[in-house]
């Protein structure tokens, strides 16, 4: 589904994803993890797109990311993305931000964007907040509107980019139990997360990043098992025991 | 000591009135096309494209580097001209209201120009991404998500600029054109009592500005709050 082949990007000379490579299959659920500054996050915005990078291919779903001839923003429209400061649009209703990408992007009329959108609103328990402003809703729930407004366009796989860390400890696992179920939906995930939980509940790849390299690739078993790098180790034990 | 006499203003009310009404026309065209060509200024000082972003980088500074009251004597000369060649006018046709309001739309738009962008810039950056992230094109991601926000920072900004604007019509007063400073001015040359109608022209200009910028603050208020 997501194939990501020797991908090189830096700022000037400083290099940011050094010949990162790896697969996502379909149905796979792969968890990125890593320190601060080592890739992860830029690694995640280029599998649609929002980065764009110097050397390398990214291929998702047949379609070639870094290829200039690719209609980016279709490709955008079927690959849903989580952010870490949610990101919903502030001047528009639950509602709004649900259906306006269905409506504008997609084509579907508002009565049909409307269904869908309230349905996945009913899914992450926040139907009643429809008419109400981003603002009024707490992280936790933003993020799920956030969650139900990528699935509402019918995404082939989902990128989560940091979903909890910008979430008080109290509303983490109200979001993570939304993703776990998509997971065990079947839903193609690239999670970036320093979850460890939920890598070891839904995850079956690790992937762990340092310094733009991608360091570790392994079943989830055997990284948090015996993980082969030191630097892996090294980064397990310190979030594992805090 | 000056001797006032106010007389000569109550029988000359409704020639000012006609002078206000062209003071605002003035100022409400100049804020419409201000906006309009300012967005579009403003999108093409931030785009990626050099020859755009130099085109209306030069453009602001030109006209921002010019005094309003040369611009509008440009315009006052050159416009009737065009006029005459693009619409076959007569020649003398008045088109003095026309090119004053060419003048001070082109002129404003680089104001407004720069507070666009200010207010675009204002937008987190990541809302472009999560726009962009949806599978919107670049204008849809204008259209629906960042210039939406980005007017509602720049309210503020916006009123004030038009405060400014409404005060700066008086300079059509180049053009002997009858706008509210203009009027006053002229009844006052006539009746030989300048000092009472700009003194009573300045009331007018004081009491609907400061009202105008009193209700700007309020805005800002509820909107900060």
């Amino acid at each position: 589904m997501i194939s990501i082949r020797n991908v090189s990007k830096s700022y000037g000379s400083f290099r940011v994803l050094a010949d990162c490579s790896t697969e996502v299959a379909r149905s796979e659920v792969v968890v990125v993890c890593g320190p601060s500054g080592s890739g992860k996050s830029t690694l995640i915005k280029c599998v649609n797109g929002l980065e764009p990078f110097q050397r390398g291919e990214i291929v998702v779903n047949g379609i070639s990311v870094g290829d200039p001839k690719t209609d980016l923003p279709g490709l955008r429209s079927h690959v849903g993305m989580v952010f870490q400061n949610f990101e919903l649009f502030p001047h528009m209703t639950i509602t709004e931000n649900l259906t306006i990408a269905q409506v504008e992007v997609l084509g579907r009329s508002r009565e049909e964007a409307t269904e869908r959108g309230m349905g996945l609103l009913d899914r992450v328990g926040l139907k009643a907040h429809a008419g109400k402003h981003p603002g009024q809703l707490s992280g936790g729930q933003q993020q799920r509107v956030a969650i139900a407004r990528a699935l509402a366009m019918d995404p082939i796989c989902m990128l989560f980019d940091e979903p909890t860390s910008a979430l008080d400890p109290e509303m983490i696992n109200e979001v993570l139990d939304v993703m776990v179920e998509l997971a065990q939906e079947g839903m193609t995930m690239m999670v970036v997360t320093h979850e460890m939980g939920f890598a070891r509940k839904v995850a079956h790849r690790v992937i762990f990043m340092d310094h733009g390299r991608i360091v570790e690739d392994a079943k989830k078993e055997d990284f948090f098992g015996t993980p082969r790098s030191e630097r892996a180790q090294q980064f397990l034990s310190k979030i594992l025991h805090h | 000591m000056h001797d006032f006499d106010w007389s000569s203003i109550p029988g000359a009310l409704p020639f000012l009135w006609d002078g206000m009404k062209i003071s605002l026309e003035i100022t409400a065209l100049a804020i419409v096309a201000g906006i309009v060509w300012g967005t579009l200024l403003a999108l093409m000082r931030l785009s990626r494209f050099r020859a755009l972003s130099w085109f209306a980088a030069g453009y602001v500074n030109l006209f921002r580097s010019v005094p309003l009251v040369m611009v509008l004597l440009w315009f006052f000369l050159i416009v009737p001209q065009l006029l005459e060649i693009l619409l076959g006018l007569a020649p003398g046709t008045d088109a003095r209201l026309p090119s004053a309001m060419v003048g001070f739309a082109l002129f404003e738009s680089a104001y407004y120009s720069e507070i666009i962008r200010a207010g675009i810039q204002s937008v987190p950056k990541g809302q472009i991404a999560a726009a962009h992230a949806l599978g919107m094109s670049y204008g849809q991601a204008m259209r629906l998500v960042v210039l939406p926000q980005a007017f509602r920072n720049m309210v503020p900004l916006l009123l004030t600029q038009a405060i400014i604007l409404f005060q700066d019509t008086s300079l059509v007063y180049v053009s002997a054109l009858a706008d509210f400073f203009g009027a006053a001015y002229k009844v006052g040359d006539r009746d030989g009592r300048l000092v009472e109608l700009l003194l009573f022209a300045g009331a007018v200009y004081f009491v609907l500005c400061y009202s105008a910028s009193l209700l700007a603050r309020r805005y800002q208020k509820r909107a900060g709050a």
